[in-house]
Parts: structure tokens; C-alpha cells; sequence
């Protein structure tokens, strides 16, 4: 591929924009499994910034930080849908406001 | 090229609106597969292309196909659609959008102030990525695994389904 270059700013701007839907996102819904997909939008920005500024000084670090983050992402996204299960069998909705009260 | 970039930023952009402001949740899950999919190709563009990868696989692939197992798993019924409608109704909206577009209109303002230089067309290839992950972050892959492993185990202990026997004389719950 031809040499381009590709305004720092803009992909900053991406991933600040992403990471806003995001918790946007977080915060005006209910549904617990919205609330799981929020976050990885916005894990997914946060790992997009780090590529930026590695693309910026074309080192490797951004990227070695982008998988550790992907690693994250799903163990947090197994842990997180084993919760939404239990949730759901016990208190037969998705509503995160329903499991305001801890019955042991 | 420049072009390719903002064009798969405004798609990454607006699949992400689609995914927030749906109320079926399969519907939601297939605009995030297209966020993912824009959002791997700006990575391929700023010279990442073993992180397109990735993404494409483990985000776009594995994580939306775990959620979407875990949907039908569920077995939700037909109302979830008009509930979701129900929760998503009214002002709750208004508060915190106004909020966050302000701050993030403060972003845009503070970044394009700044005045950075672009980024250079570089290929890091996977080599590049693994030759830093197993040289001076090789502690990070190890924690990574230990990590891994207690997600494997809290999801099988969490997901763990209690058998339940129905007697009239035996009613216990069994482990």
C-alpha cells in the first residue's frame, strides 16, 4: 500500500466519539444485556485510541496493549453472561433495576 | 486513502447510534457486528493489519456469537420488544444525551486545538507485535493467562444450574 497519512486527531476523535455512545448507552438503558454491549463499545474505543497512538510513533506497544484489552474483553464478557443467566433464572427479567435487593 | 478512513468512520459511527438506540436485542447485535467490522477497517488503514484481524475474529466473531448463544439460551418472549419500549419511553433520554454531547463537543474542541502531525503509513506486522509481547511484555501474557483461567472457572461455577426434584416428600434442592 501507498504512503497516506491520516490526521492524529480524527482517530482520536473516533474513539472519544465510540467511548460517548457507549456510556451513553449505559446510562439510559434498562436491559442488563444493553448494558454488557455498551461496555464492549466502549472497551473497543479505549483499545482504538491505543492504535492511534501507536500508529503516531509506529511502535508496537499500541497493539501489544489492544490484544491484552481484547483479553479482557472476553473474559469479562463470560463472567458477565454467566451473571445475566443467573439473573434471569432467578428473577425472570432482564430489567437491572430488579436486582436491586439481595435476598442471600 | 483519507477518504477510506473517514467513510469507515462514519459507517463505525453510525452502526454504533443503530446498536443504542435499537429495541430488539438480535437487531442491536447485528449493527455491532458492523461497527466492529468499520472499526477494523480503520485499524487495517493505520497500518495494524494483525489487529484487523483480531478484531474481526474475536470481537466481530466470538464475543457477538457468545452474546447471541446466550440470547436464545434465555428463550426470551415476543413482549421483550414492547418492555424494551417501554424502558427506552419518556426523558430519561434527554438528560444524560445533552450531558455527554456537551463533553464530548469539549473533546473536539480541546483535540483539534492542539495541533498534532499525522500518522505515517507503517505497517507493524504480527511479527513486530509479537517479538514486543514476548520481550518486555511477557509478564502482561502471563497475567493475561491467569486471568483467563479465572474467567473460565467463575463462568463455569456462575453458570451453573441448580437441580431442582419436585416431590411431594422430597422436595430438596440438590447441587
Amino acid at each position: 500500500m501507498e504512503k497516506h497519512t491520516i490526521p492524529v486527531e480524527a482517530g482520536l476523535l473516533l474513539a472519544g466519539t465510540l467511548f460517548m455512545l457507549g456510556l451513553l448507552s449505559v446510562l439510559i438503558r434498562r436491559n442488563i444485556i444493553f448494558m454488557l454491549i455498551s461496555v464492549e463499545i466502549m472497551l473497543n474505543a479505549a483499545g482504538l485510541a491505543f492504535i492511534v497512538a501507536g500508529a503516531r510513533w509506529a511502535q508496537a506497544d499500541g497493539q501489544v496493549m489492544f490484544v491484552f484489552i481484547l483479553t479482557m474483553a472476553a473474559a469479562e464478557v463470560s463472567v458477565g453472561l454467566a451473571l445475566i443467566l443467573q439473573i434471569y433464572h432467578q428473577l425472570k427479567t432482564l430489567d437491572s433495576d430488579a436486582a436491586n435487593k439481595m435476598k442471600g | 486513502m483519507l477518504t477510506t478512513f473517514y467513510i469507515a468512520s462514519a459507517i463505525a459511527v453510525v452502526s454504533t447510534i443503530m446498536v443504542i438506540t435499537r429495541h430488539n436485542l438480535i437487531h442491536a447485535l447485528m449493527y455491532l457486528v458492523v461497527s466492529f467490522l468499520a472499526i477494523a477497517v480503520v485499524f487495517y488503514l493505520l497500518g495494524a493489519s494483525f489487529i484487523a484481524a483480531l478484531e474481526v475474529i474475536v470481537y466481530a466473531g466470538a464475543i457477538v456469537v457468545l452474546i447471541i448463544f446466550v440470547i436464545m439460551m434465555l428463550n426470551l418472549r415476543a413482549e421483550s420488544v414492547d418492555e424494551e419500549k417501554e424502558w427506552m419511553k419518556g426523558g430519561i433520554l434527554i438528560g444524560p444525551s445533552v450531558l455527554a454531547i456537551v463533553l464530548l463537543v469539549e473533546l473536539f474542541y480541546i483535540i483539534s486545538n492542539v495541533g498534532m502531525t499525522g500518522v505515517e503509513y507503517h505497517d507493524l506486522d504480527a511479527k513486530a507485535v509479537g517479538l514486543s509481547l514476548y520481550g518486555p511484555y511477557v509478564i502482561g501474557v502471563e497475567l493475561s493467562g491467569i486471568l483467563l483461567m479465572s474467567g473460565i472457572v467463575g463462568a463455569y461455577h456462575l453458570g451453573r444450574q441448580k437441580k431442582k426434584i419436585v416431590h411431594r416428600f422430597l422436595e430438596k434442592v440438590e447441587e
